[in-house]
């Protein structure tokens, strides 16, 4: 096990770059370090797909420098881990998988921008689940991540590197996606902190894309203050981003100033099975007894279409991922592989660029497309969809502030255990309901099973973040920083 | 074709017209539109489909679809959606078109046309949707590769689906001819097949007169003229009708025309082999249009042809011929109608519009705005015409120097001394000199022999070089030998 060596928070590195106390340089110079170190050997954790030491030792000082005149930024002088399906300038945007094989774009996307801007440094490029497509980062080019508690263990996924980064203390923060609960999933099981914003918080101008409509840039922290304050930065309205919404951007970190006395916490029963795991479920109702000590009225609800999310997630995402992943053609960048005319090109590149997943998921997706299919896959799913929404909205105007669940049905699996891509489906099963619904939701650590870390999930209503955050600093306080760890 | 089969057979025709919308960027992105620039300078991330980047709609174009939409009489949806029509190929770089499919911006419109025998007709429009251009493909310039340029990638269109409700290829060519016409007076395209920025697509069946059921179609692409659409749909029912009337039939497939050898041919790509797998596209929200900025689109309409004719032919007292050519285009119209309100004579101004200046432009409509003689400037050549200062002859001498130097009349008849003389004196002492000169024949004038009025004024006017006022030169030489 590798155990994790506190980089210290953005809050105290921020501070502490400011003052002049410590410098950017300094503190990626001590993450680069930390993050050789965990590579190493033959339990290296496979964190990062790209990091190149004197890049961001150069730019390290150039932005320290930068913004020494100026207010200092909410995140200056600290490192974040970027998902390699995020646009950066200088290191590949490949998205895991060899069909985008050395692709450096162009441009930068508005998330990194909004990081640049605050002082923060874009740090490296995470391994992931090829196109975000899988739960565990095993769908890799280029290998699969380990997890930092359970080396022997999957992180989690799609974004599993960026987890890791925050569990083996390399950074205070990454950047992750989330289609279905690839930041919410891993946070899980590596006991850190992992948000996934209102649908339309964050922009997704830069984020290659999956799935459009579920598809939503989310922060991983190691502590609910380090995530708040990520959020805080890249959050708000992108003239890039048609999707993204005309909204004003609250001070997530000060969410900790809010009691829960009073909040109500809704228990939804679909999400506490029979089947659940009674030691899973014991850490879930030590978490919400805290809650209630601390004022909060626990109420039971119902979110009666939860059990139609899978089907239809594996519906909607796969459809929309078939035609963004359409313009992986071979003709303009990325992988080519000659072949007999214009078509025998096609089928090379995309058959040789797509690793398995990808390819099932096209199929799927193109399947679902098709005429005389349609109404009874994608349009059908789409209507499925709205009784999933409209299940949040229901108990959200009921008068419950957020929602508290596991966030995963069981802790993080084996690598290699799970081969039946069904069975892999289903441990999105408590996250794809808030993609599915465009609702924040954030995963939290509240404790381990069988040595190691779970995760309770909160959720709130469209653009209620700050509840969700004011709930989770209430939590931590509780449980005590990194409770899982 | 034999009359026989005409009289059998009849031809049923709808026309799919694609126009580009004259917007300075593009659809989706801040790239220019820019017709002509080298391949691939009018690119970023958004048209070239580099991974990440996202579509963002412009909303000029949206304005100039919608006053399309209401000038073809179409009901404008306050929600419409903007979907994917998915096909590989390597112009079209994201792998889909954004375009429109089960709710576009409009529908159930009409156009008015005539029929050969001048009776009113009306075309329905089917819709009209907004979608994005792909990119070109060029097969010719690098031998064994296709090189692709992407400027066109992303630049907005509509398409505008017509009822088949034509009958011949003549009602066919009025259609388009006179949807090109509004088009252009609302000025949302230049309308220019040369430039791609008009394409007509036709569908085209056969079925013998009276039946009810049309029959199979197919779809008639790569015309480059209204012409060249009227003979290939000519062509396309022959060859129907020839499929038809000997017991086969018409396979639905698209027909290329060639224009040089006269012929329709299939294409190669099999029609009905497309699945589009449309979908409702998730970068970009539903399309709202309030009423109250539909309204606005609707108020500020430009007068569109057929009012302007009818305006015209009251207004202005013109005759059919004249309002035609006067109306032809709306720059030349605007030109003529300011003319004729500075000047107040709008017979006057239309003769000159329709003789001097439209032969200046050589037929060329939009040539006009760049035409250095402004309207307000003919008016003041014409007023100096009237108000007796200019000659008929002297006149289009001005107007010569006007096109040549843009200056305004008064000055260039000064500065060339065109201005007509009725200074009595001066005409008089032309006239002494004359008579001095030519005394034989101003005796046998004032003896009686009128026919040499002619002479005696010609030779004034000679002497002063065309300038001498004939009206005055007339009284003066009455009043000096008249009898």
């Amino acid at each position: 096990m590798t155990e994790p060596i506190p980089t210290g928070t953005a809050a105290s590195l921020q501070e502490h770059t400011a003052s002049g106390r410590t410098t950017t340089a300094a503190t990626v110079d001590s993450a680069l370090a930390r993050a050789r170190d965990v590579n190493a050997g033959r339990e290296g954790l496979n964190i990062f797909v790209a990091l190149d030491d004197s890049y961001l030792q150069d730019h390290a000082t150039v932005s320290a420098t930068q913004l020494t005149d100026t207010e200092p930024g909410l995140l200056l002088g600290v490192p974040v881990a970027i998902k390699d399906n995020i646009a950066t300038l200088h290191h590949p945007t490949t998205c895991g998988s060899l069909i985008l094989g050395g692709y450096v774009s162009p441009y930068e996307a508005t998330v990194v921008r909004r990081l640049r801007e605050a002082g923060a440094v874009p740090f490296g490029k995470t391994n992931m689940d090829e196109f975000a497509m899988g739960s565990s980062t095993e769908n890799s080019a280029y290998g699969p991540t380990r997890n930092p508690p359970a080396p022997d263990r999957v992180p989690g996924g799609s974004s599993g590197g960026s987890a890791a980064a925050v569990a083996a203390g390399i950074v205070p923060i990454a950047l992750g996606s989330e289609t279905g609960g690839s930041v919410r999933q891993p946070a899980a099981f590596c006991g850190i902190v992992g948000v996934k914003p209102t649908y339309g918080r964050v922009s997704r101008f830069g984020l290659v894309a999956f799935a459009s409509s579920l598809d939503q840039v989310g922060v991983f922290g190691a502590t609910v203050d380090d995530a708040a304050r990520g959020l805080r930065t890249i959050a708000g309205h992108d003239p890039l981003d048609s999707t993204s919404a005309l909204l004003d951007v609250p001070d997530y970190h000060l969410a900790h100033r809010r009691s829960v006395k009073g909040m109500v916490i809704g228990r939804p029963k679909e999400y506490f099975p029979e089947s659940l795991d009674p030691r899973m479920r014991a850490r879930l109702d030590v978490a919400l007894e805290h809650l209630r000590e601390l004022g909060a009225e626990i109420r039971d609800v119902s979110l009666p279409h939860t059990g139609l999310a899978i089907p239809v997630y594996y519906i909607v995402a796969p459809a929309e991922a078939s035609s963004n992943l359409a313009r992986f053609d071979g003709v303009r960048y990325g992988l080519r592989i000659g072949g007999d005319g214009l078509k025998g090109m096609y089928e090379a590149t995309r058959s040789k660029g797509f690793g398995p997943e990808v390819t099932r998921r096209i199929m799927l997706g193109t399947y679902v497309l098709s005429a005389g299919y349609y109404d009874a896959y994608y349009r059908k799913a789409q209507r499925v969809r709205t009784l999933i929404a409209d299940d949040f909205s229901r108990v959200f105007a009921s008068g419950v502030d957020v929602l508290f669940t596991p966030t995963t049905p069981t802790p993080a699996f084996p690598i290699g255990a799970i081969s039946d891509p069904y069975e892999m489906y289903m441990s999105d099963i408590f996250t794809a309901t808030a993609n599915l619904a465009g609702v924040p939701a954030m995963s939290q650590p509240i404790g381990r099973v069988g040595g190691l870390p779970v995760g309770g999930q909160l959720l709130a209503a469209h653009f209620q973040e700050e509840k969700m955050f004011s709930v989770a600093y209430a939590l931590e306080r509780a449980l005590g920083v990194g409770a899982s760890s | 074709m034999a009359a026989s089969l005409r009289a059998d057979w009849e031809m049923v025709v709808g026309l799919e017209v694609h126009v580009q919308l004259r917007t300075r960027s593009k659809a989706f992105c801040a790239c220019s539109c820019e017709y002509g620039a080298p391949p691939n300078v009018n690119t970023c991330p958004v048209c070239l489909a580099l991974p990440g980047a996202l579509p963002v709609l412009n909303g000029r174009a949206v304005e100039l679809a919608t006053r399309a939409a209401l000038a073809l009489n179409c009901t404008v949806h306050p929600v419409s959606v903007f979907a994917r029509k998915n096909y590989f190929y390597p112009d079209l770089p994201k792998g889909y078109q954004i375009s429109q499919f089960d709710k576009p911006l409009a529908t159930d419109g009409y156009v008015e046309i005539a029929r050969s025998d001048a009776s009113p007709m009306r075309v329905g429009v089917t819709r009209l949707h907004m979608e994005e251009d792909a990119g070109k493909s060029i097969h010719d310039r690098f031998p064994g590769a296709t090189a692709i340029d992407l400027n066109r990638s992303g630049v907005p269109l509509i398409e505008i689906v017509s009822e088949p409700d034509m009958r011949s290829a003549e009602e066919a060519g009025a259609y388009l001819r006179v949807l090109k016409q509004i088009l252009e007076y609302l000025d949302v395209s230049d309308v220019s097949m040369e430039e791609g920025s008009l394409r007509v697509d036709a569908n085209v069946s056969a079925r013998r007169r009276g039946a009810a059921k049309l029959g199979t179609k197919t779809e008639v692409k790569n015309m480059n003229s209204f012409s060249g659409v009227e003979r290939a749909l000519e062509v396309e029912f022959v060859r129907q009708v020839g499929v038809l009337a000997s017991g086969g039939t018409v396979q639905q497939q698209t027909m290329l025309w060639d224009a040089g050898a006269g012929e329709v041919r299939p294409s190669r790509t099999k029609e009905g082999s497309h699945d589009y797998r449309y979908f409702p596209e998730p970068d970009l929200p539903p399309l709202v249009l309030a009423d109250e900025w539909i309204d606005r689109v609707r108020h500020d309409l430009p007068e569109l042809p057929a009012d302007r004719r009818r305006r015209f032919a009251t207004d202005y007292k013109l005759g059919e011929y004249d309002v035609n050519v006067l109306t032809a285009s709306s720059r030349v119209s605007d030109y003529y109608e300011a003319v004729a309100r500075a000047h107040r004579d709008p017979k006057v101004a239309a003769n000159w519009v329709m003789g001097e200046v439209l032969a200046q432009l050589k037929g060329s409509a939009a040539d006009i705005d760049t035409f250095r003689v402004r309207p307000q400037d003919l008016a003041g050549l014409l007023d100096l015409m009237r108000d007796g200062v200019l000659s008929h002859t002297a006149a289009k001498q001005v107007f010569a120097g006007m096109v040549a130097t843009g200056d305004p009349a008064a000055q260039i008849a000064e500065r060339e001394g065109l201005v007509k003389v009725d200074d009595d004196a001066q005409l008089a002492a032309w006239l002494d000199e004359v008579i001095g000169e030519l005394p034989t024949e101003a005796e046998r004038f004032r003896a009686g022999e009128k026919k040499l009025q002619g002479v005696l004024i010609g030779a004034v006017m000679k002497k002063s070089k065309g300038r001498a006022d004939p009206r005055k030169l007339n009284q003066l030489l009455a009043a000096r030998l008249g009898s």
